[in-house]
């Protein structure tokens, strides 16, 4: 994925170049292409920390601060992410990001009978305010934030990690979480959703609106271009379906009657890096643009901070490769790169040993290490935008938007993001370019080096994180012990008063924190929304 | 071609998916967060000669496991049970030994499934050759 496609003479010439959104790279660029695609300085570009953004949202850029460096980690019990999160920080990670196991994701209990062989295998089990405790004791709420990968019970844990710093004498208006909170696209390509469209998007407004109300130094969604690239989308497609989805939750909450200023400057972003580097670099700095044309023009959003598109941008999953996995250090190296010069305020690399199991320590340490030899020795921190008044850059920048804004006319003749995710256009659009990638690998008309090129390493022995049976034993004994000293009569209090709330149309996150504070546990509070809201019909494949 | 248990992750089997029905097979899709259960009724209703599972969360071998055995138990055991996904090598043998008859890891070239499929169930007719 994200390769570009060369046609090239039985000399090796290559005589064409073509990206997967669609752009057409010449040999050499000049002024005349310039003149050609009507760049202007003022219009296109700005000073970085100017208005559309192109070359930054900050006008120091890095030259203020590095980059924050967030590892996906996350796996067995509390106690154990615990000492992950503790051993990054002490290798000078900035920043969390927490990844829980499946059944935390999909809402239930460690002891329900759909969790068997799944407790604290991906990530983190997550099954009451206990769990939360343990794994964010001793680290200091003020100053490190937390990404939470979780997005059909991003308002439980939310509200859970509220009821956790409150509890360790944090007031909500100093801590800063980001749950990824995105379930448009859980549906598109993630798959880890649970309602149907409608509430689960009221559950995106409900967080939202928390974050105004309660919580204002959290960023409630992480809209996640990420993932719907992992599925098979292309760079121009990634960023048109991102702000897409941003854009049915800001209507969400203008609905409820909010001014846009109020909440649209806390949305983040996650994004994907892998395959062209330039690609890459265009996508972000368009994107960047666009997203501020969108808020100031569709929206009149009026405070030019509010515009910023603050993401996490890195990766990325796909471009990894099973065969020679040490290609991967490197693969990673130049994706930190690419995050770099597309001016990431946040990032994480994927690790090499990602296509075989959750990363090890060693690994892990090795892709926070990539991304501080960028920002301390390679010279990412010395100038803002470098990459900026490059011929090509800048004309395939200005390409690049009319290839974005092409794909979302395309989402809105089909009647919009909403409607292209309930009937399966987007979910169909995706699949069907993921395999048509994975043709042109089997075919080798795309080239991957150490699958289909350059191969013939003997399979190397990758030291592989080891899921421990045990620990979901322990888990579920814990998950015990808490409900037998925990006030079974509170809890059924807070989850009937969850369900009122639910019924009459209340704000949910107040209800949640109550039922948190009282030990009720993940499985418990979403069997009260599976209960009023259903399940999502997935939509035709084929 | 089914996606058993709370696994998201569809991009392979929806893949293999369209290869298997490019190359002249009827393919049915169960969709994501399926029980052991759901699966075999499906593979029942729609009277399958082949159950794919596609696994790329690590949980394989609980899953796999549990899903012969009720088959067993139901006496569909004569249905093929192929599975894919991220499948250590390690693992390979283990699978086969509780009864899958091919395994193929991301990755595996389309042509090699068809072909395994082709020469190992009686029922598949392609008619793309």
């Amino acid at each position: 994925m994200g390769l570009a496609k060369y046609t090239k003479d039985d000399k090796d010439r290559i005589s064409r170049v073509e990206y997967p959104s669609g752009i057409e790279v010449k040999t050499v660029y000049g002024p005349e292409d310039l003149e050609r695609v009507g760049f202007s300085y003022e219009k296109d570009l700005a000073d970085p920390g100017t208005y559309p953004f192109t070359r930054g949202i900050h006008r120091e850029g890095y030259r203020s601060r590095a980059w924050t460096m967030r590892q996906y980690s996350g796996f067995g019990t509390a106690a154990e992410t615990n000492e992950r999160f503790k051993f990054l920080i002490s290798h000078g990670s900035t920043g969390l990001n927490v990844a829980f196991d499946l059944p935390t994701q999909m809402g239930y209990d460690s002891d329900d009978p759909m969790s068997a062989g799944e407790v604290g295998r991906v990530g983190m089990a997550i099954d009451s305010l206990r769990d939360f405790e343990i794994a964010f004791e001793g680290i200091d709420l003020a100053t490190i934030g937390a990404s939470l990968t979780v997005n059909a019970v991003a308002s439980i844990i939310l509200a859970m990690y509220q009821a956790m710093a409150e509890k360790h004498g944090y007031s909500p208006n100093v801590i800063s979480a980001t749950p990824q909170n995105d379930i448009l696209k859980e549906m598109i390509g993630r798959g880890a959703w649970i309602f149907p469209v409608e509430p689960a998007v009221n559950l995106i407004g409900d967080t939202i609106e928390h974050s105004i109300t309660t919580m204002p130094k959290t960023n409630p969604v992480s809209i996640s271009g990420y993932h719907i690239r992992e599925s098979g989308a292309t760079s121009a497609q990634e960023m048109a379906y991102a702000i897409l989805i941003a854009n049915a939750y800001i209507e969400n909450v203008l609905k409820r009657g909010y001014d846009i200023d109020q909440f649209v400057g806390r949305f983040s972003f996650n994004f994907n890096i892998f395959g062209n580097l330039w690609e890459t670099v265009a996508k972000y700095r368009a994107g960047r643009k666009l997203w501020a044309r969108n808020l100031k023009e569709k929206y009149g959003v009026k405070k030019q901070q509010n515009m910023f598109m603050r993401g996490m941008f890195g990766g990325g999953g796909s471009g990894l490769t099973k065969e020679e996995p040490e290609n991967n250090i490197v693969r990673g190296a130049y994706y930190g790169l690419a995050a770099a010069l597309s001016g990431a305020q946040t990032t994480g690399l994927c690790s090499y040993d990602e296509a075989y199991t959750i990363p090890t320590t060693h690994a892990a340490l090795l892709s926070l290490r990539t991304l501080q030899l960028l920002m301390e020795e390679v010279g990412l921190r010395d100038t803002v935008d470098p990459l900026a008044g490059s011929y090509f850059i800048e004309t395939i920048t200005k390409e690049m938007e009319s290839k974005i804004e092409e794909e979302m006319e395309k989402i809105e003749k089909v009647g919009g993001i909403i409607v292209a995710v309930s009937t399966g256009y987007a979910q169909r659009t995706v699949a069907r370019q993921a395999y048509e990638f994975e043709k042109g690998i089997q075919s080798g008309d795309l080239h991957k080096v150490g699958v289909n090129i350059y191969t013939g390493e003997a399979p190397m022995e990758v030291e592989l994180h080891e899921y421990n049976d045990a620990l979901a034993q322990k888990q579920i004994e814990n998950l015990h012990a808490v409900k037998r000293e925990r006030n079974d009569q509170e809890v059924m209090h807070t989850l009937s008063q969850l369900e009122h709330g639910v019924r009459n149309g209340k704000n949910v996150m107040p209800y949640l924190v109550d039922c948190c504070m009282a030990y009720a546990t993940l499985g418990e509070m979403t069997r009260v929304f599976r209960e009023m809201f259903g399940k999502f019909s997935e939509p035709p494949i084929f | 071609m089914a996606k058993p248990g709370l696994d998201g992750h569809d991009r392979g089997a929806k893949v293999v998916a369209q290869a298997l029905k490019d190359a002249g097979m009827e393919v049915i899709y169960s969709g994501l967060h399926r029980t052991i259960d759901e699966i075999l009724r499906i593979a029942i209703q729609e009277d399958v000669d082949v159950i794919g599972l596609s696994i790329m969360s690590g949980a394989h071998l609980p899953i796999t496991e549990k899903l012969i055995q009720k088959a067993r138990e139901q006496g569909i055991d004569d249905k093929m049970v192929i599975v894919g996904g991220v499948i250590p090598t390690k693992d390979i043998e283990k699978l086969q030994r509780m009864g899958v008859k091919g395994v193929f890891p991301g990755g595996v070239p389309f042509k090699q499934i068809v072909e395994f499929l082709k020469t190992n169930v009686p029922a598949v007719e392609l008619d793309s050759e």
